[in-house]
């Protein structure tokens, strides 16, 4: 269905200027050139339409013809996405690697979703009932995790006619035919969805669930709901990606999108070398059964680059549309918003500050909105979190990305070129970074952790806090003229920093901490404070509270115990040991 | 490699900086090259960098001087510029345009092939193994080095970053079986082109390193090409020809300053500091050039070299490259004054593939845990250092003395050693455990307690 649409007039890089095209609309995806490269349409101007295309433009020349289908630019949605990875317009980039060979060459055309494999597909309505949108008629089992919900597409509705009984079927088959009025529609397992478009739902509803990271600084000091956005604001070299991939790891989300937005190739690679091995703790499965990628590293084209957020979203909005809780990383924004940047510069654009053009709030307000937990058209609650790592030049937090994302986020894990430096991983800092999601979240902690971690939360920020201003004179006369309490404040943070803010991506017990295991070895270091405050009150010197064995072990903890039964039993009784073993003290 | 088709144009229409525009033309492709003759008969080349219809923009790699806008004959070749390849390029000197330098005719060539290269598939590259040992002790133990890896120095002017670029080339050499060295000079005066050409004559390693030199005096545009011409060299020796590649690229300021200068000519939209918005995408098709890939033996490895305007880390070219890059190696002027060399400075200096390529069976047990206590504790030293500035050292508590003492240490003995002396990783974590010993056993609290068991010297 391939139409002519016009031909090239002009070639400015990434940017193709159309001439002698009547019916492109826009947002309308074009093929352009004897490759047919694709692009989508940007900007109408009299009888000229403003193509971007997503591949390299070398030797396109002016009179080059223009195809189109005639339909915005799009993403299949249906069984085979999990585990695949897909390139910013979702070409799997596995395919292309078998029919091209390490590079990627430009005008190579592939279906995203693979035709020939057969599903086994479960039908959940019968012929003569109604289906509504989004609706779901049946499903697959898509991995062992996951279940596919096979749904009507959005606006598709009517009785059905015909269903195809229980069976292996491959998405080139018809399941189902409703018909509505005089017209009918044939259903397939797979469906088609514009990207620069959110998918329909019923309702918002309110967040009231964490998602668990496994990282303590996260989970107990920052929390973020699932359906919340987070942005990562880092410097190079802070440790933005590390954090981003310890999630994709360790969350307990029902589905991991990644999306790599135009940063380094063998990142990507780590990940996809790495992730294939990994078994998630909760359900002992491999994680990529969970996972989809999409990968758009830097030197691939920009404009796909622009592309891959949205294809990531709108594969995100799908799974939440069968009722899971998705997980979206994207890293970074600031490459997309850059690619957006350059686009509009060879569009002519008038720039707003630092070149950006005046609609990225409204670009980065659209995308973040796209996040959040809904009802969806089937009764479902799911939702999608999404977690954004942006990349502040200079590590300059005030530059337009950060401070524009900030307005529509609502937690924000600041990372720390300080701590960094000081391999404090993740240098999540304390001091700067903010969840708004506590509240939200303080329910379910009390209802499936223990009641007295806001508590215990709020104790150890105020130390924090306190530990702040005392470092002010500490820089100015040394820590040895302060009076013993003051020290002990000091020693519990450098306790608190060490053994419980730090952790170890790359340490089989460190990399990831249970809630339960967060809880209680903060209760530990709580504990410890306060105990130690009493005995210090009654006279007894930091040394000597610091040479008791339960110190050491304090110290270590984060090593010593896995998530193991055993293990967590011992770490159950440790903070009533503090207790205990500091008593000693006082005779 | 040079042929002629019938498609000559005569005049230009306007003529700026290093740009022209000409008009009354067609079928000229976007990206490719065009070769100008001069009404004396001179001939350069040059690239479109915008076509349309009867049009093209026209940038020139060998500088517009004595272009007239009359008499001058303009050839579009139909293609991007293609270079020919092969092992041959190993042991001689070519211009920012890949032609020969040294009297001697040009290579034979196995292939012509692109230079603006491709993209690698994600999914096709194999994520960087094997460290490099270069025999310094800074960057083996605290910044390990690793084959596919691109891991910039960002130096300042001054300082001696040339001298660490030849004593990591000329050190690292050893390792591998299939070395070769890829040197990329751009717009470097001729006394560092002459040092680097010396050093490698001096070491006997000449006739393993191809050298590419677009010196300052060179036409700036032609700076934007030098890199990509290197690179494809490099990837045919790399992936065809199973070499392992170490491509030393100075000085990366100098390229960002030629894409500046091309891009304000061409009136296009500025972003930070009058740099280009996709300064960071232009950077990145240089970069990612470097990894290795599945099923294939060798690997590119690059180590550009960068002056940080002013040193200051936050000026775009550093901190653009930072973000492309796997870490970075930063020099330091206040330890270069106190005469430290290399004079690496411990914490902003970073190798993010190191996690993964060190440790149990692949160097030693107790290096990962050995640099990241170094790591620490010489932060602390910064802290104490900070505090013995203010309150005088007698005021230390005898902790924070000793972390003074190692302060001391770690800089003269570990990090310090001569421009020809090459440590082996073995024994640079031997030095590395001599002066962590001075801290007490408590304060190492990220080492494993078997390790400390082993190798913690108690000192007295």
């Amino acid at each position: 269905m391939l139409k002519a649409a016009g031909k090239v007039y002009r070639v400015i890089g990434p940017v193709v200027e159309a001439e002698e095209v009547s019916f492109l609309r826009m947002l309308d995806m074009v093929e352009v050139g004897h490759e047919h490269l694709v692009g989508e349409v940007v900007r109408l101007k009299d009888d000229k339409a403003y193509i971007q295309v997503y591949e390299d433009t070398t030797s396109l020349k002016a009179g080059d013809p223009i195809y189109t289908q005639g339909f915005p630019l799009y993403v299949e949605l249906g069984p085979g996405l999990l585990g695949n990875i897909y390139d910013g317009i979702q070409r799997p980039l596995e395919i292309l690697k078998e029919k091209e060979g390490f590079y990627i060459n430009r005008g190579v055309h592939v279906t995203a979703l693979d035709r020939k494999k057969k599903w086994n597909f479960k039908p959940l309505k019968k012929e003569g009932d109604y289906l509504k949108q989004g609706e779901v008629i049946g499903e697959v089992q898509e991995t062992f995790l996951v279940k596919h919900r096979i749904m009507a597409p959005p606006h598709v509705h009517g009785k059905i006619k015909w269903i195809t009984g229980e069976g292996e079927y491959s998405l080139e088959e018809k399941i189902a035919i409703l018909a509505e009025k005089d017209s009918e529609t044939e259903i397939f397992m797979y469906q088609k969805w514009p990207v620069r478009k959110p998918r329909p739902y019923k309702e918002r509803i309110s967040i009231s669930e964490p998602l668990i990271t496994g990282q303590r600084v996260i989970d107990t000091l920052f929390p973020v709901g699932k359906g919340g956005c987070v942005v990562i604001p880092g410097g190079f070299g802070t440790g933005k990606t590390v954090v981003q991939h310890q999630i994709a790891k360790w969350s307990n989300a029902d589905i991991v999108i990644y999306v790599g937005c135009g940063e380094r190739g063998n990142e990507m690679t780590d990940i996809l070398l790495n992730f294939p091995k990994l078994i998630d703790p909760r359900t002992k499965r491999p994680i990529m059964e969970r996972t989809i990628f999409i990968a758009n590293t830097s030197n691939m084209p920009v404009a796909a680059r622009e592309a891959s957020i949205y294809t990531g979203i709108t594969l995100a909005e799908y799974y939440r549309d069968m009722g899971y809780n998705v997980a979206l990383m994207a890293d970074s924004t600031s490459r997309w918003a850059e690619a957006l940047r350059e686009l509009s510069g060879r569009l002519e654009e008038m720039p707003m500050e630092e070149g950006f053009p005046a609609y990225l709030p409204s670009r980065l307000a659209e995308f973040y909105e796209r996040a959040g937990r809904i009802k969806t058209l089937n009764n479902d609650n799911g939702s999608i979190t999404v977690i954004a790592s942006v990349s502040p030049p200079g590590g300059d937090f005030s530059e337009p990305v950060t401070s524009h994302t900030k307005r529509f986020i609502r937690c924000f894990w600041a990372l720390d070129r300080d701590l960094a430096n000081a391999r404090h991983y993740p240098s999540i800092s304390w001091i700067d970074s903010y969840s708004e999601y506590i509240d939200d979240v303080k329910d379910w902690w009390h209802k499936n952790v223990d009641k007295e971690w806001l508590s215990d939360r709020y104790a150890i920020m105020e130390l924090l806090q306190k530990e702040q201003r005392l470092l002010q004179v500490v820089k100015l006369v040394g820590p040895d003229v302060l009076p013993h309490r003051q020290r002990l404040i000091l020693e519990t943070c450098t306790m608190f920093k060490n053994t419980f803010l730090q952790q170890s991506a790359f340490d089989d017990i460190d990399a990831y901490s249970s809630s339960r295991k967060q809880f209680l070895m903060l209760k530990s270091i709580i504990k410890f404070y306060e105990k130690s405050d009493e005995l210090i009150k009654k006279g007894i010197n930091i040394a000597e509270i610091k040479e008791q064995q339960i110190y050491q072990d304090l110290i270590r903890m984060r090593f010593k115990y896995s998530e193991s039964k055993e293990d967590m039993d011992k770490l159950a009784m440790l903070p009533s040991e503090v207790e205990s073993s500091l008593e000693g003290l006082e005779f | 490699m040079r042929e002629y088709n019938l498609r000559e144009y005569v005049g230009l229409e306007e003529i700026t900086g290093p740009i022209f525009i000409i008009r009354n033309i067609h079928n000229v492709g976007y990206n490719e090259i065009v070769e100008i003759v001069d009404d004396e008969g001179k001939s350069r080349l040059g690239i479109t960098l915008e076509v349309g219809k009867g049009f093209a923009v026209v940038e020139v790699l060998g500088g517009t001087s004595g272009l007239a806008m009359k008499n001058c004959k303009v050839n579009f070749k139909e293609k991007p510029l293609l270079m020919g390849v092969s092992e041959e390029v190993l042991g001689r000197v070519f211009d920012g345009l890949g032609n020969p330098l040294d009297g001697m005719p040009r290579p034979v060539y196995d292939e012509m092939v692109n230079v603006n290269g491709l993209a690698i598939n994600p999914v096709s590259r194999n994520y960087p193994e094997n460290i490099i040992e270069t025999g310094i002790s800074s960057i083996d133990v605290m910044n390990t080095l690793v084959r596919g890896q691109k891991l910039p120095i960002f130096s300042g002017s001054g300082l001696p970053h040339d001298l660490l670029g030849t004593q990591i080339a000329r050190q690292s050499q050893v390792k591998g079986e299939n070395f070769c060295v890829i040197f990329v000079a751009m717009g470097v005066k001729y006394d560092t082109a002459r040092f680097f050409q010396k050093s490698f004559e001096e070491s006997g390693v000449l006739e393993r390193v191809a050298i590419f030199l677009s010196l300052a005096d060179s036409p700036s545009t032609e700076r934007l090409l030098t890199p990509r011409l290197a690179l494809t060299c490099a990837e045919y020796l790399a992936f065809k020809k199973n070499m392992h590649v170490l491509v030393i690229m100075t000085d990366m300021s100098n390229y960002c300053e030629a894409l500046r200068e091309v891009s304000t000519i061409r009136g296009e939209i500025p972003a930070r500091k009058g740099y280009p918005g996709y300064l960071y995408s232009d950077l990145a098709s240089i970069y990612e050039r470097a990894g290795m890939i599945k099923g294939i033996k060798g690997s590119i490895t690059q180590i550009p070299i960068l002056t940080m305007p002013n040193d200051d880390i936050t000026h775009p070219i550093p901190d653009l490259t930072g973000y492309i890059t796997e870490g970075q190696i930063v020099l330091e002027r206040e330890m270069h004054n106190r005469g430290i060399y290399p004079p690496i400075a411990g914490l902003p200096s970073l190798s993010r593939l190191m996690k993964d390529n060190i440790g149990k069976g692949l160097t030693r047990d107790d290096h990962s845990s050995l640099s990241s206590q170094l790591f620490a504790c010489y932060a602390h030293v910064k802290d104490v250092r900070a505090l013995a500035s203010i309150i005088g050292e007698e005021e230390l508590s005898s902790l924070d003395k000793l972390y003074l003492k190692f302060g001391e240490d770690f800089e003269k003995k570990f990090l310090s050693q001569g421009p020809m002396e090459r440590r082996t990783l073995e024994d640079g974590l031997d030095l590395g455990w001599d002066v962590i010993s001075i801290l007490p056993a408590e304060e190492l609290v990220r080492i494993r307690e078997e390790d400390l068991k082993q190798r913690y010297k108690k000192k007295q």
